[in-house]
């Protein structure tokens, strides 16, 4: 298909600024992905998948400028056992970081990684590719393309303690690009954290291969940088009876896209997405995920909220296919918006496309402003006003929250969302 | 010998030399489209093709006053700008839009017969197969004084359109007697060029989409229906659609007026013969309901759905809006769509006067290789605005089915509501059941839900059925009838009954 000469121009002045890194064993992968953006060209508003959001910030030459924010709290994660991993506007801080040797696991940079022969060239930019169809994902490739440093995590056991992101930002326009690679073997079971809003502009992929009856748990915290923009995407190819749980909190933040791309490839696999997102006036937050089975008795689960109040919006795009051998299918998605005002909005665009018959699959999606009654009640009971309001807002959020299985990391999220709620409460 | 007398379904000649016992027994087998047969009735064509002069004979064929031709020429022009839409989840083979005839009609319409002596009985003989009643037909073809014959408990006026033109129209009299219009379109251009002047691409704009602006260019007959102030029309009126004609395009424009106060219920059904080769249909219905007034449109789709191996049928691509004007305007789209190849539609309404609701029920039935994607528009635009999206998807053999709606409430649009249901049923593992809903909010005070569920047949359901001695089909007749209740019910009666009949038809063959 021959691209508008509006995209072909705004692609070019993008890849114009940047360098690709030279690679090793990644270089074959970084070009057939620089390929694949110049056909594809960067994302527009009348995109279909980009009808909700406005690409212009993320794919512009260079990033906008993003005030430094304190947070003035101690950092997500902090109080739990776990293996730190520092990235400074996208570059690696060794000095923060602990020693990456561990039992179980093997970690290396992608920028270290340059010998002509690694096991992540089997995925490097391999399950991207597989996530382009039928949806272009033009910034994901541009990522494989161009990231200039991740991590390369393969788990050949039982990681003893989880691997923590943490993402500093520090320059008001920093551009930073990173891809990780992760790859669970056969029977092996990881949980990855990641926290903080990394850049000014960030772009993120991370490919994660889960083999057969392997376990990888997800939980992130997106940085409360007001001012950040972020485009996050995660691409998982499941095997048999294998569990991929993720869940993202997002509070503030001017743009978030997190993509979210998985694929069930052997039977009896699971898996559940979950997100929560609090946003309080210039904010924008995008929820773009994307299930495929294509084996048989699988259970995918989706659970988004959103509690949006001044003004901010909120997307939901997510999609359950049901390839036609895939029988005995569970599929579920969920999206739901508190409108905690009149300016702010919802919009969702829940899909379901279907082509095996022995197949359960359901989907819901509701927006509206706080349950009247349930206000009332609690009023009645002696509760302020603002506390009532918080109690139901939190009560609103839970269910996606009670998609993390640990009850540490599940606390210390409700934590950090009720903190939100009182700071943006009145 | 009067035309009431006369063994109609004789009358018919069949074509390509296949004998009349032949294709009943050929309709008798499960599966069969029961309206396939064509009548061989001689026709007047305008040349193959498309241009501005097959416009301009069009607006002339149809007696049409200069504003007319002018507002069809531009259209055309707009026509040449736009692109064919590729997002529906249909495929079909590229349409040819110079190889369509876009105007026939039957050669003896040429006058309008004065007397039944002159109505060309082939015509007629259609209209009796298609099991229109009898004593209408006289009227259909536009015989004076035969209005008073009828004495039906329940009457229902009919537009029928047959290829390019209405043939005609029932009951005018009475109807006139309540003030109500109801004519055909051309009719209604000369007899009322204000109204049409002030209504006619009001709703759906000339350029609204490149179906709608085509069918703006060469549409060649429709309905007219204008009710007047504080009236309740005292019947039902429906136009029904007939494609006859080979390689001929149906663009048919359909404009109902709903003043003040007033009530009208209207229905509509199509047919066509069964051919090789696919035929185009355009249509765009019009509806404009002013304060306090209610429409309610009903539809039952049966266009030739192609043969089980996809070959032939009607490439349906319509637009249909509803524009609730006035305060408490309320309007209700019911539809069976169970014919054609390939379905595109979306009726809509547009929720612009505060109060005013708007319903959707929907059954689609996609068996062997149709596609149809099809499902509704409710934007919200006045204070405390009602939608209400019912849809059912059933889908056979190796059919793809999808629905796909759009839910916005504006941010002026305070303390609405929407209530979406589309559930989908699976027969078969070869088939398609997809489901594409935008949900747009942008304030507060209004509430918006949708769900959506997608299963296969219950083998519970079946099972009961079938150890009560039902064979499988009719299990499956009955249970997918229950599964469509919802919808049957919103339907008039007069479609109740036709429409459950069809819900079984359409699945013949489906499963086993």
């Amino acid at each position: 298909m021959t691209q508008p000469a509006v995209s072909v121009n705004a692609t070019e002045e993008r890849l114009a600024g940047l360098d690709m890194p030279a690679g090793g064993w990644s270089k074959p992968a970084r070009h057939d992905a620089l390929a694949r953006v110049r056909a594809m060209g960067l994302p527009q508003r009348r995109d279909e998948y980009w009808k909700y959001t406005r690409p212009d910030t993320l794919v512009a030459a260079t990033a906008p400028k993003a005030a430094v924010f304190d947070p003035r709290e101690t950092p997500v994660f902090d109080g739990i056992d776990r293996l730190k991993i520092v990235f400074q506007d996208g570059v690696f801080d060794a000095a923060a970081s602990d020693d990456l040797r561990e039992s179980g696991v093997t970690i290396e940079r992608l920028s270290e990684a340059q010998a002509d022969i690694h096991w992540a060239a089997d995925l490097y930019g391999r399950l991207e590719t597989r996530g382009q169809t039928p949806v272009a994902r033009p910034l994901a490739a541009l990522n494989t393309a161009f990231a200039s440093d991740g991590v390369l995590i393969r788990v050949s056991g039982a990681c003893a303690r989880p691997i923590n992101l943490q993402y500093h930002h520090g320059a008001e326009h920093s551009d930073a690009m990173l891809h990780h690679v992760i790859k669970l073997e056969q029977g092996a079971a990881l949980t990855l954290l990641e926290n903080g809003p990394a850049a000014a502009r960030f772009n993120k992929v991370m490919e994660v291969d889960v083999a057969d009856g392997a376990s990888f748990h997800h939980v992130r915290a997106q940085g409360r940088d007001h001012e950040r923009r972020a485009v996050t995407h995660i691409f998982a190819r499941l095997g048999a009876q294998s569990v991929f749980k993720s869940f993202t909190l997002t509070a503030n933040g001017v743009l978030t896209r997190n993509e979210c791309v998985i694929e069930l490839t052997g039977d009896d696999a699971v898996a559940h997405v979950a997100g929560a997102c609090v946003g309080d006036g210039d904010f924008h937050h995008d929820d773009t995920v994307f299930v495929t089975h294509d084996a048989v008795g699988c259970e995918s689960r989706q659970v988004f909220k959103k509690v949006l109040r001044n003004g901010a919006t909120g997307v939901f795009q997510g999609k359950i296919l049901v390839k036609k051998d895939a029988q005995k299918t569970d599929g579920y998605q969920i999206s739901q918006s508190l409108l905690l005002d009149g300016d702010s909005q919802f919009l969702a665009k829940p899909e379901l496309e279907i082509y095996a018959d022995d197949v359960a699959c359901s989907h819901g999606s509701t927006s509206g402003a706080i349950d009247e009654d349930a206000l009332f009640y609690l009023r009645s009971r002696g509760v302020p006003h603002g506390d009532a309001t918080n109690l139901l807002t939190l009560a609103f959020l839970a269910e996606a929250v009670d998609e993390i299985e640990n009850q540490a990391l599940r606390d210390e999220i409700l934590g950090r969302l009720s903190g939100w709620l009182e700071r943006h409460s009145g | 010998m009067s035309v009431i007398d006369q063994p109609q379904l004789d009358e018919t000649q069949v074509k390509d030399g296949v004998d009349q016992e032949t294709v009943d027994a050929v309709r008798e087998v499960g599966g069969a489209y029961k309206y396939g047969w064509s009548t061989d009735i001689e026709m007047e064509y305008a040349p193959k093709g498309l241009g501005p002069d097959i416009v301009r004979l069009i607006s002339e064929k149809n007696d049409e006053p200069e504003w007319m031709t002018d507002w069809r020429l531009a259209a055309y022009d707009r026509w040449l700008e736009k692109t064919e839409p590729t997002w529906a989840m249909v495929e079909y083979p590229k349409i040819d839009f110079q190889d369509q005839y876009y105007y026939a009609r039957p050669k003896s319409m040429e006058q309008k017969p004065k007397s039944l002596d002159e109505v060309d009985p082939k015509l007629l003989a259609t209209y009796e197969k298609l099991g229109i009643p009898l004593k209408e037909q006289m009227i259909l073809a536009g015989v004076e004084g035969a209005e008073d014959l009828t004495d039906a408990p329940r009457k229902v006026a009919v537009d029928a359109v047959f290829d390019s033109v209405s043939v005609g129209t029932t009951f005018q009299k009475e109807l006139k007697a309540a003030g109500v219009i109801f004519c055909s379109i051309s009719e209604a251009i000369r007899d009322y060029p204000d109204l049409v002047k002030k209504y006619l691409g009001s709703v759906v704009p000339v350029t609204d989409n490149y179906y709608a602006t085509l069918n703006s260019a060469v549409f060649s007959d429709g309905s007219f229906v204008y009710v007047p102030p504080g009236v309740r029309c005292p019947m039902e009126l429906s136009t029904y659609f007939r494609i006859n004609a080979e390689n001929t395009g149906q663009f048919e424009r359909t404009l109902i007026i709903a003043d003040k106060g007033s009530y009208v219920s209207y229905l509509e059904g199509c047919t066509a013969p069964q051919r090789d080769i696919a035929q185009l249909h355009a249509a765009v219905v019009e509806i404009i309901v002013e304060e306090d007034a209610e429409v309610k449109y009903s539809t039952v789709q049966n266009w030739y759905p192609g043969d089980e191996n996809g070959k032939g049928g009607i490439y349906n691509f319509v637009t249909k809006r509803a524009d609730c004007r006035g305060d408490r305007a309320k309007v209700m789209w019911t539809q069976v769509e169970t014919g054609s190849a390939v379905t595109w539609k979306y009726p809509s309404c547009i929720l612009r006067g505060n109060d005013s609701q708007g319903e959707f029920y929907s059954i689609a039935i996609a068996n062997n290789m149709q596609q149809a994607d099809t499902g509704t528009k409710m934007v919200h635009l006045g204070k405390r605005t009602k939608s209400r999206i019912v849809s059912k998807g059933i889908s056979a053999g190796r059919a793809q089915n999808t629905y796909r709606g759009l839910v916005s409430m504006h941010p002026k649009a305070k303390e609405s509501r929407n209530y979406t249901q589309c559930d989908s049923l699976l027969i078969g593992g070869n088939c398609g059941a997809h489901t594409v809903p935008y949900i747009e909010v942008k304030n507060n005070s209004s509430r918006v839900e949708h769900e959506a569920t997608t299963s296969k047949v219950d083998d519970d359901q079946l099972f009961y059925c079938r150890s009560r001695g039902m064979d499988e089909e009719e299990a499956v007749a009955l249970v997918v009838n229950g599964f469509c209740k919802d919808v049957l019910q919103a339907l008039p009666m007069e479609f109740a009954m036709e429409a459950q009949q069809l819900v079984a038809i359409s699945l013949e063959g489906s499963v086993g």
